[in-house]
């Protein structure tokens, strides 16, 4: 192969129950790379938590194949498979009856770890946890939810497993809880480079913390994609309805580009003469002119007060040209260009293709329709446009 | 009182020490064997239930006869008292160690399993401590249950404080049906209240 090899590789997994009528997973194949955050998200019954469970054979695998590291799980002895697999739970996860320490150090115990390392290992985690080390010595019932699940997240990496699972880990905390929790399992994965295989049912949780994402319906794989590609094309109407509508329409104005707001350019050419560009600023009520060759290449422009100051002296439209310009690309998006466009001083910036040719203007006024759109809606689009025209 | 203990106080300590000797046994064997039974029966369910339903059968036949039915099989003595006795006792334990067992939270075994705990690490490190306090009412139960009956051991000659009791009733000597049922009572209370001791010693802090 040569290649490196993914973490994990579903080929073609099927998991069928016995007694029931449908699969609960069904034909379904893609990797999950090294250092990737992968939320496997669907509605209840979509078989994201089967599937993930397959990976440390917590489910069985009816058909095909599931390989960690590029070897079958069936290859590996299933409870020392699962000691090198970081794994956590919806809630509840921690042993009620053993101290945070003896949760902590659950698995580098099973592991026989010598004692002096466990030591140094509960409090290197538990700060890991951003929580004190008196907690140690706590029982679960003494901590709060919140915490709970951050002693279950840490107690996840007690062995240096390199791949975690997660089963919708923050699904039972409040809202506040549950983003400072998702902070702290992307700091850590990010700064450890751990890979994380997460069930979620929440489209929210997944686009912020995924860098790719895993949509499930009914046990079938519908859509694989980073959570950009997800959001600009869903691939279907269940993916679109687990985005939300809000969402989508945030999201299509992120991806505005360029070229869908641009407008004709009022331009003349190089060989012009100092009152057709006259005629034509007034013609247009404008107070520059785009200056083009033959064929359209943008050269710069003209400004009325230098055709007003050089009107006897110079005899064409090339003598008072100004070359220094600011120019946007077509396929550029309109979120990355927009402080751009508002900062500069001119009232417009113009757009060229690859070739140099001038394609369009953006003016402010475009840039406003969109902001218009996006608070109200299209409901206002016709009237936005007339007001494009008068500009 | 002190002419009773006069007569029979030598007497009275033999019998207590027999009332102790033959329930310890009984109890110690149905634990021996109660509570590894439901642990295997935890993983069926099905089965459990018809365990249960036979041990909660034994439970209904009468003391007296369960006793007089081992006469036939193993004679008279300690050994038919214990066996009987035994059979008592396991319903309880059974019960309670089932019903704790399946009691102990899904998502913790999950958890626990998921981390890669074998199942035998499975049982004595989440299992049994978690339905600690459940399997330890249980034994309780049957203790009581076992050094009370143990008083109708004597009825097929196992000895025991039943003794007294028994002489009292045939001679109309109340200080004897007194002497014999007063130290049973203590025993009970005693036996209880040891047990529950070891209950909190067992049971594990956080729960």
């Amino acid at each position: 192969m040569g290649e490196k090899i993914p973490m994990v590789e579903f080929k073609d997994v099927s998991k069928i129950y016995p007694k029931m009528k449908n699969p609960a997973v069904n034909h379904i194949s893609f990797e999950i790379d090294k250092g990737d955050f992968c939320c496997l998200i669907g509605t209840s019954g979509s078989g994201k938590t089967t599937l993930m469970r397959m990976i440390n054979r917590m489910n069985s695998v009816t058909k095909g194949e599931v390989l960690v590291n590029g070897k079958n799980v069936k290859s590996f002895n299933p409870v020392n498979l699962r000691r090198h697999i970081g794994y956590v739970i919806q809630n509840n996860g921690l042993m009620p009856h053993m101290t945070i320490r003896d949760n902590i150090i659950l698995v580098p115990k099973l592991l026989k770890w010598p004692k002096e390392k466990l030591a140094g290992e509960a409090q290197k985690l538990i700060q890991m946890a951003e929580l004190p080390e008196s907690y140690l010595d706590r029982y679960p019932t003494e901590l709060s939810g919140g915490q709970q699940q951050r002693i279950g997240v840490v107690r996840a990496l007690a062995a240096n497993q390199n791949l975690i699972l997660m089963d919708e880990p923050f699904g039972a905390l409040d809202p506040i809880t549950r983003e400072s929790l998702q902070n702290l399992v992307q700091n850590l994965q990010v700064r450890l480079g751990k890979t994380i295989v997460f069930v979620t049912h929440d489209m929210d949780e997944a686009l912020k913390l995924a860098t790719k994402v895993v949509v499930l319906h009914d046990g079938q794989l519908i859509q694989v994609g980073t959570p950009e590609e997800i959001l600009h094309h869903p691939a279907n109407d269940y993916v679109k309805s687990l985005i939300g509508e809000e969402r989508l329409s945030e999201a299509k104005y992120e991806t505005v580009k360029v070229k869908n707001v641009m407008t004709n350019p009022i331009k003349i050419d190089l060989g012009a003469s100092l009152p057709d560009a006259l005629t034509m600023m007034k013609e247009h009520r404008v107070d520059t002119l785009l200056v083009v060759d033959n064929s359209d290449h943008l050269k710069g422009y003209i400004s009325i007060d230098d055709l007003q100051r050089n009107y006897s002296n110079a005899s064409s439209v090339s003598d008072i040209l100004i070359t220094k310009l600011s120019t946007v690309g077509p396929d550029e998006y309109l979120r990355d260009n927009f402080s751009r466009i508002m900062s500069r001083n001119k009232s417009y910036i113009p757009v060229i293709d690859g070739d140099n040719k001038l394609v369009g203007i953006v003016t402010r006024a475009s840039l406003v329709n969109v902001v218009y759109q996006k608070i109200w809606g299209d409901k206002g689009h016709t009237q936005n446009n007339t007001e494009k025209e008068a500009n | 009182m002190s002419a009773f203990f006069a007569q029979h106080g030598s007497e009275l300590l033999v019998k207590t020490w027999q009332q102790i000797y033959i329930s310890a046994i009984s109890l110690g064997l149905g634990i021996i064997v109660a509570v590894p039974l439901s642990i295997i029966l935890m993983k069926f369910p099905r089965v459990a239930k018809v365990v249960i339903a036979i041990a909660s059968m034994l439970q209904t036949i009468p003391a007296l006869a369960l006793l007089a039915i081992m006469i036939p099989f193993f004679g008279i003595g300690k050994l038919p008292a214990i066996i009987a006795l035994f059979l008592y006792s396991l319903m309880p334990i059974l019960r309670n160690t089932y019903v704790g067992l399946m009691g102990v939270n899904p998502d913790t075994i999950d958890s626990a399993r998921g981390l890669g705990m074998t199942n035998m690490q499975l049982i004595l490190k989440v299992d049994i401590p978690l339905a600690m306090p459940v399997i330890m009412a249980g034994i309780r139960l049957s203790a009581i249950y076992v050094i009370a009956w143990a008083t109708l051991a004597s009825y097929i000659g196992a000895g025991g404080l039943g003794d007294f009791i028994f002489n009292g009733l045939s001679l109309y000597q109340t200080d004897l049906i007194f002497g014999g049922t007063i130290p049973v009572i203590i025993l009970a209370l005693l036996t209880d209240y040891l047990l529950g001791k070891l209950e909190r010693k067992l049971t594990p802090k956080g729960i």
